[in-house]
């Protein structure tokens, strides 16, 4: 299958007032064609950085992109210049984020928004745009469309809201959506809707989602395939199944047995002990040597190797092979 | 407090802020007296002056006959009225002396029936002055702050959405310009063009930018982070779209109630400048000069001190009341009265 994004060896460092400090480093990422693909860390792993990289919305300064490609459909996006940019952003990729009412425009009704969307890239007239708004309205499952493109933000349930900043993202068909943490900030139930309703697009419109996350539920129920960020780095790549079935780094062994399953007869949840590093001294070697339950003295000194297994498969450890196979 | 029970439609921001601004009924009543005050500035010459609003004469109608036709140059329409053909007719405005008409027959009369508030040193209409000069300090205080808020918008919104260094050097700018006593800033610049109508609106337009400049600039600041300032660039907008249609509609309520002081302030100016004679040049009416002939005659002629001065003063205290209002009404923290 053809990628239609390709992030390849980026790295993206924030001036602080202790000098440059390199949040991603090295990142590589492909999206084939319509398929979601989920990139699951914790916060501070460098997952947003990535996200907004590929949009370009990195703030400069502080930020800067070091190095790397971004290939968007045969383009290098970091090449591009800003206008060129701006044709892109919300027109072939759009981004969800993950306040959806404060991502919308307080003193705006919900139609005004979806429709200065739609201006922002085509010329429409006011019916054709009222429209369309409505059509996007129903896209996203809102009902009562033609009642609710009257409503201010804080009129609408954060579901609603999301559905709303969606249709948004939707305007222009793009090819490319960027979801970060689209329902962390929603009910549980609610969310449920949200995915399905991702899912849905995905299917009938033919675009790619990049999804961001740090729950590893949202990535088992939509994701194809799925990449496992840890201190800035690629820690590990799988399809979803693969992933869950055969984990091959322990930090995503670990990030799985925090979760609780329905069968669970743990008494307790193991969680990783300590804390990822903080992008001013991460550790020389392995990024996650403190807190991994495998660690040898190699993995204090030099770089985890890249350990390949089947179907493109990978991970970032040593001791890849061992891992869950009883530990 | 009742849950549950309202009804009808909820419409957004404004809405809610006229409501809170009802609450206030001394603001409300403000408002008020600055609407019939518009109505007198706009409606001037129906209010006061020597021409009749309309005119039949010869059988033939003239409306508006406020305005010159060539047939009625230099005619007395006083006389004109008294030799009326049968069937015809003029209707006078209320007030029927025009704000420039010399009787100097009549100089420095008191109030009386002829002339409801007296007359000035040339024998002029005050009321008919006030009238006229109303339009005059209304549009001096309406231009100068609109040409004000062009400025400060523009200078406050580029610091306040680019910051770092085009933010440092339009703060120092406004910093130094808030150094300078404004007042005496008009003065010297007035002493070297001429005082028409224009530049003084101008001037104090010019001079006036940086609170309004300062408050844009912390709004956008603030607004800056917000989310869906980030997600209106995601969406592709460049960033004269962000500023102007998604962040500016965010920061324009406090900026209102800054432009409505602002007029006060700009009216006070205005007749502070006409009373030293520096200000609207004459024959132009206008409340300040009025108060500046008072002057010399402020040991019997307390008309010419007393309406104008009232004039002034209850336009400044509607408009402020007004301000104070809208910014009670705007301010969260009050809203739960």
């Amino acid at each position: 299958m053809r990628n239609i994004l390709e992030i390849k060896d980026l790295r993206v460092s924030f001036f602080s007032n202790q000098g440059w400090v390199e949040v991603v480093s090295g990142v590589s990422i492909s999206v084939p064609e319509r398929s979601t693909v989920g990139i699951v860390g914790e916060s501070g792993c460098g997952k947003t950085v990535t996200a907004l990289s590929v949009m370009r919305l990195i703030p400069e300064p502080p930020g800067k992109i070091e190095g790397g490609e971004i290939v968007f459909n045969g383009m290098d996006l970091l090449k591009l210049s800003d206008r060129q940019m701006r044709a892109i952003r919300g027109n072939r990729i759009s981004m969800i984020f993950q306040e959806p009412i404060s991502s919308l425009n307080p003193v705006f009704t919900v139609g005004e928004q979806i429709g200065e969307a739609i201006r922002t890239h085509n010329r429409v007239s006011r019916k054709e745009e009222r429209e369309r708004v409505i059509e996007l309205l129903r896209l996203v499952k809102i009902p009562e469309p033609e009642k609710r493109l009257n409503s201010y933000p804080h009129e609408l349930s954060g579901g609603m809201c999301q559905r709303v900043m969606i249709a948004m993202a939707l305007s222009c068909n793009p090819e490319l959506l960027i979801a970060d943490e689209p329902t962390t900030a929603l009910d549980v139930t609610i969310q449920a809707g949200i995915l399905e309703l991702l899912n849905e697009l995905k299917e009938t419109m033919g675009m790619s989602i990049l999804l961001i996350t740090h729950d590893l539920g949202i990535v088992a129920e939509i994701a194809d395939e799925v990449y496992v960020m840890y201190a800035g780095k690629m820690v590990e790549h799988a399809l979803t199944v693969e992933l869950f079935n055969n984990p091959r780094h322990p930090y995503t062994v670990g990030l799985m047995e925090s979760i609780p399953g329905l069968h669970d007869t743990r008494k307790k949840l193991r969680a990783i002990p300590g804390m990822v590093p903080s992008p001013l001294n991460f550790p020389k070697g392995c990024r996650f040597q403190d807190r991994c339950s495998m660690v040898i003295d190699k993995c204090k000194v030099l770089e985890p190797p890249v350990v390949e297994f089947d179907n493109g498969h990978f991970s970032l450890c040593f001791r890849a092979e061992e891992v869950g196979q009883g530990n | 407090m009742s849950l549950g029970t309202y009804k009808g439609d909820y419409h957004g921001y404004w809405s809610g802020v006229w409501r809170e601004f009802k609450k206030d009924k001394l603001a409300v009543v403000a408002l008020c007296f600055i609407l019939v005050l518009v109505g007198v500035a706009i409606f001037d010459d129906l209010l006061a002056g020597s021409n009749p609003i309309v005119l039949r004469w010869n059988g033939k109608i003239y409306f508006p006959a406020i305005f010159e036709y060539r047939e009625f140059y230099a005619v007395d329409f006083k006389e004109l009225a008294e030799n009326l053909k049968e069937g015809d007719f003029a209707v006078f405005p209320p007030i029927r002396y025009s704000p420039t008409e010399y009787d100097l027959l009549s100089v420095l009369s008191p109030p009386s029936r002829e002339h409801l508030f007296g007359t000035d040193d040339r024998g002029r209409d005050v009321l008919s002055r006030m009238i006229h000069g109303t339009k005059v300090s209304l549009s001096i205080g309406f231009v100068s702050v609109g040409i004000a808020l062009l400025i400060g918008i523009f200078m406050g919104g580029i610091a306040g959405y680019y910051g770092g260094i085009v933010d440092f050097i339009i703060s120092r700018i406004f910093e130094v310009m808030i150094t300078f006593p404004v007042f005496f800033l008009i003065l010297t610049i007035l002493a070297f063009r001429d005082p028409s109508i224009y530049n003084i609106m101008i001037v104090i337009g010019a001079t006036g930018w940086t609170g309004i400049a300062r408050l844009v600039r912390g709004e956008f600041l603030k607004l800056r982070e917000y989310s869906f300032v980030e997600a209106a660039i995601a969406l592709g907008g460049g960033d004269l779209r962000v500023m102007i249609k998604h962040i500016l509609p965010n920061a324009l309520a406090p900026v209102l109630v800054a432009a409505t002081f602002g007029v006060a302030g700009a009216i006070l100016v205005e007749s502070a400048l006409s009373f030293l004679g520096f200000g609207v040049p004459p024959p132009n009416p206008s409340w300040g000069e009025l108060l500046s002939q008072s002057q010399r005659y402020v040991d019997f002629a307390w008309w010419l001190v007393l309406f104008p001065g009232m004039a002034i003063f209850m336009t400044v205290t509607a408009f402020n009341l007004v301000g104070e209002g809208f910014r009670n009404a705007m301010d969260p923290k009050l809203k739960s009265r």
